[in-house]
């Protein structure tokens, strides 16, 4: 089975710092993938390095057979591979329905000449975008929907505001998702839900994901595979069982023992 | 959530009248002193002498000592405010209020006294360059010093006063006083538009009872304009509002055609009453109309996109000059003589150009380092026009003239000479502008601009082109300037360099932000006070005798907007959110709330959110 993203000895570096180090790491279609390590480890950076928001320095990332080397952050969500921010980063004075409107931005066509006349198609694009923005708010249960289609997203709740961004992320209409940190600062019962959520992403969505997660019950609860970090390499993948149990983990999350 | 509200509403109960000796001194005096700089300023800067000549009310007040008086007036009114807090509660006002105001004008007043003792025994020339003998005699009332010391104080006591005392009548009454005044204040700045209207409907009997021969509304005219407007104020109170959210209440279609219906007939007015006017309101209207247009054309740049353009100029330069080459006779280079509205098209598509060629190097730039580019490609633009270089293509700094006026199908030709023809032209292309900002906005591309002008980085990960898409604007907003252009050279009959001075930019700016970023009725409303009122940079307007002092008044009033709304006159609903987010974050975690008590919302997690996120904000 060939992998949907694949990097090939990927390095980031930020003057002396190697934040990657020719990091090998892959994602399947249909799959959800965690990715674990201490902070500093290049977890984001990764993130970062897919969507071409940081320049990598060496190796290639290949997305569905085609290296995205070169392309511009845009022409990357254009392939297909959206993401969400680590500190939420919603277009705040937007509506709720507007910031999921403009993340269409590269599935639709119609320019400044459709709007100035008014076009049948102009319309018809319209009406589309509307109507696939709130199919997709309406996935979150009631409380992104009704009159909060026309607040600013800034008076939503902090919790809001990362399944605001998950909808963005949607809206791109991806193959793959790149969630980073999804429920910080939830408190359990939305954390749990939101676990749920990103697997109905992948079976009712058809999306591969890849999550950023310091919380280790979602970890457990969301990942067919798990990937850890430290820095800037891989130090263990597998499942949930055999990563938490693997000494190399331990040892990067709670350092040496005293006797070695 | 009545346990927490119930409080709070007991503590803001109002509290006793404060004696009148109990006053904040210090803060009393601070305010009277920046009251009596601020007169010491606006005096020896000449405006009361150059003002006098304009009268407010006949006899009794000209535009020279209102702008004097005006001082003392706020210092006393402001000295009185209370700062409302919730939780704490306020004083009624009362004796307390007019005390503080008085002895706050008397300090401000006092400035003028000291200013009088200096001018009568210093030679004050070498430093102050602006003062002329005639203030000392102004300031006296053509008394001796020992007059207008006395005077002063009196004069600031009583103004003050009053202004503290504003704060003894009702909210109501309060609204029918500055009503009053405003309603007097604008007849008198209005008198040239009305007697030029009036002339031309024939109602001269109306004007020459309202105004005297020589300037000024009639002070008997003026009573009975203050106390029709108070009645009206008074009886009128509220329905304004009432009818804009009854509109607003509308269901969709019944609102568009409600707006619609307004539309038509503001459009109906604009086409109506240039009939009746005559040239000075003409010319008036179409000057504001040429800033209107270029308004809205920075406006889509700055106010919907983002791009901080401090060079816009010089698409208006460039407009001007393309029209001037291609329909001028004397062009020096090449002079097809084309008709104007052929000419347009390659105005058009020049100024297209031009905006892509200066546009591209400059967009991938950000903040700061825009501006301050863009500032420079505005003079550059300007210095290529003035060039001996290429003075045998645009004339340098001798410009082109003898510009044909603009012919339409070859059925009218609008020249200067006729400024009602002007106002026409410059009308349809503001109704052009209008609607293409209004198409723009509401589509995808300009939500496409609202998402660069929150987070650029972000825009781009969600897929937004954003080189292309602030292109796009740079260049939406330079074709609008050059239709402004274009309509300006025809209008003037000639284009020189100094025209295009960095200046026109900021005025232009200042326009935007003074109206509201963003809003297409805050844009016009800007420019119809700013161009209309005070005059654009070379254009006179309403109060001509304010030519002077523009600029000086064109920074005092961009200061105290900033300060006291800095959303501007009429803001975009987006840009009052930017600058309000708090209350309004606040706001919206009430209504949650609410609707937990309610058991609408989702269980028990929302009650935390909304405390995070009225925290976050």
């Amino acid at each position: 089975m060939t992998a949907l993203l694949e990097t090939r000895k990927l390095s980031v570096d930020f003057g002396g710092l190697h934040a990657l180090d020719g990091l090998d790491f892959e994602v399947h279609e249909g799959e959800i993938v965690s990715v674990i390590g201490p902070n500093g480890a290049g977890k984001t950076t990764l993130f970062n390095a897919i969507t071409a928001t940081v320049e990598r320095s060496t190796g290639d990332i290949v997305f569905e057979g085609v290296s995205l080397l070169g392309l511009d952050p845009n022409r990357v969500t254009a392939r297909g591979i959206a993401r969400t921010f680590q500190n939420v980063r919603l277009f705040a004075n937007m509506t709720v329905l507007e910031n999921v409107m403009v993340s269409q931005h590269c599935r639709t066509r119609q320019h400044a000449f459709g709007a100035l006349f008014y076009t049948p198609a102009f319309r018809r694009e319209e009406a589309e975008i509307r109507e696939r923005a709130e199919k997709i708010l309406s996935f979150f249960g009631p409380r992104l929907v009704g009159y909060r289609f026309d607040q600013p997203a800034f008076t939503l709740s902090y919790a809001n505001r990362r399944r605001l961004e998950i909808a963005r992320a949607m809206a791109t209409q991806p193959k793959l998702i790149l969630l980073d940190e999804p429920v910080a600062g939830m408190n359990p019962v939305e954390s749990a839900e939101l676990t749920q959520m990103i697997g109905r992403l992948r079976d009712e969505w058809g999306f591969a994901i890849v999550v950023i997660e310091h919380h280790m019950d979602v970890v457990r609860e969301v990942s067919d595979r798990v990937v850890v970090l430290d820095g800037g390499t891989k130090i263990a993948e597998g499942d949930y069982e055999a990563v938490s149990n693997d000494p190399r983990v331990i040892e990067a999350y709670l350092g040496h023992g005293t006797e070695t | 959530m009545t346990a927490t509200v119930a409080p709070e509403t007991a503590a803001n109960a109002p509290m006793p009248a404060r004696p009148a000796l109990a006053q904040d001194w210090r803060r009393l005096v601070r305010m009277g002193a920046v009251g009596a700089v601020a007169q010491i300023f606006i005096a020896l800067s000449n405006m009361p002498v150059r003002l006098d000549e304009r009268l407010v009310v006949k006899p009794i007040l000209s535009l020279g000592y209102l702008c004097l008086l005006i001082v003392p007036f706020a210092a006393g009114h402001r000295v009185g405010h209370q700062i409302e807090r919730e939780g704490v509660p306020q004083h009624t006002a009362g004796a307390h209020e007019v005390a503080g105001g008085a002895a706050c004008g008397a300090i401000a007043g006092g400035g003028l006294s000291l200013l009088a003792v200096l001018l009568a025994n210093f030679d004050l020339r070498e430093p102050l360059v602006n003062w002329s003998p005639m203030l000392a005699e102004l300031l006296a009332f053509g008394h001796t010093t020992g007059f207008a010391v006395v005077v002063w104080l009196l004069i600031g006591t009583a103004v003050g006063a009053a202004g503290g005392g504003l704060r003894l009548l009702g909210p109501r009454s309060q609204r029918a006083a500055v009503t009053m005044v405003l309603t007097v204040a604008g007849a008198a700045v209005l008198e040239p538009l009305v007697v030029d209207l009036a002339e031309g409907m024939g109602l001269e009997a109306l004007s020459d009872r309202l105004y005297h021969r020589r300037g000024g509304v009639n002070w008997t005219s003026a009573l009975v304009l203050a106390a029709v407007s108070g009645i009206l104020a008074v009886l009128g109170r509220g329905r304004m509002r009432q009818a804009r959210e009854h509109i607003a209440a509308l269901e969709g279609a019944k609102r568009t055609r409600t707006n619609l219906g307004l539309i038509a007939a503001t459009a109906a007015l604009l086409v109506i009453l240039p009939l009746f006017a005559g040239k000075l309101t003409n010319e008036l209207a179409a000057n504001v109309g040429l800033f209107v247009l270029l308004a809205l054309g920075l406006n889509i740049v700055v106010g919907l996109a983002g791009i901080l353009d401090l060079g816009y100029v010089a698409f208006f330069a460039v407009g001007s000059y393309t029209a001037a080459v291609l329909t001028a006779a004397t062009s020096p280079r090449i002079h097809p003589e084309l008709p104007w509205l052929v000419a347009l098209i390659i105005v058009v598509v020049v100024t297209g150009l031009v905006g892509l060629f200066i546009g591209a190097p400059v967009i991938r730039m950000r903040g700061d380092y825009l501006a301050i580019v863009t500032l420079g490609f505005g003079e550059i633009i300007r210095l290529i026009f003035l060039s001996d270089w290429l003075s045998g293509w645009f004339g340098g700094a001798q410009g082109i003239t003898k510009i044909p006026g603009a012919g339409i199908f070859g059925l009218t030709s609008v020249a200067g000479t006729d400024p009602r023809r002007v106002f026409y032209l410059v009308l349809a292309f503001c109704a052009i502008a209008i609607y293409v900002s209004w198409r723009l906005e509401r589509s995808r591309l300009g939500r496409a601009w609202m998402a660069v002008r929150e987070d650029e980085t972000v825009a781009e990960a969600m897929g937004i082109n954003t080189v292309n898409v602030k292109l796009l604007a740079f260049v939406v907003g330079a074709v609008l300037g050059s239709f402004s252009g274009a309509i300006f050279s025809a209008k003037v009959g000639s284009v020189f360099p100094n025209s295009f001075l960095i200046l026109v930019s900021i005025v232009i700016l200042v326009v935007v932000i003074f109206g509201g970023m963003g809003s297409i009725v805050g844009v016009i409303a800007g420019s119809a006070v700013l161009i209309g009122v005070l005059g654009g940079p070379k254009q006179p307007g309403l109060l001509a005798e304010f030519s002077e002092f523009k600029l000086l008044i064109y920074g005092a009033l961009l200061i105290w907007m900033m300060l006291a709304r800095p959303e501007g006159l009429i803001p975009s609903v987006r840009r009052s959110r930017e600058l309000h987010q708090q209350e309004m974050a606040q706001d919206a975690w009430l209504k949650g709330q609410v609707e937990d008590d309610n058991g609408s919302d989702n269980g028990n997690g929302n009650n935390n959110d909304g405390r995070q996120a009225a925290a976050a904000t």
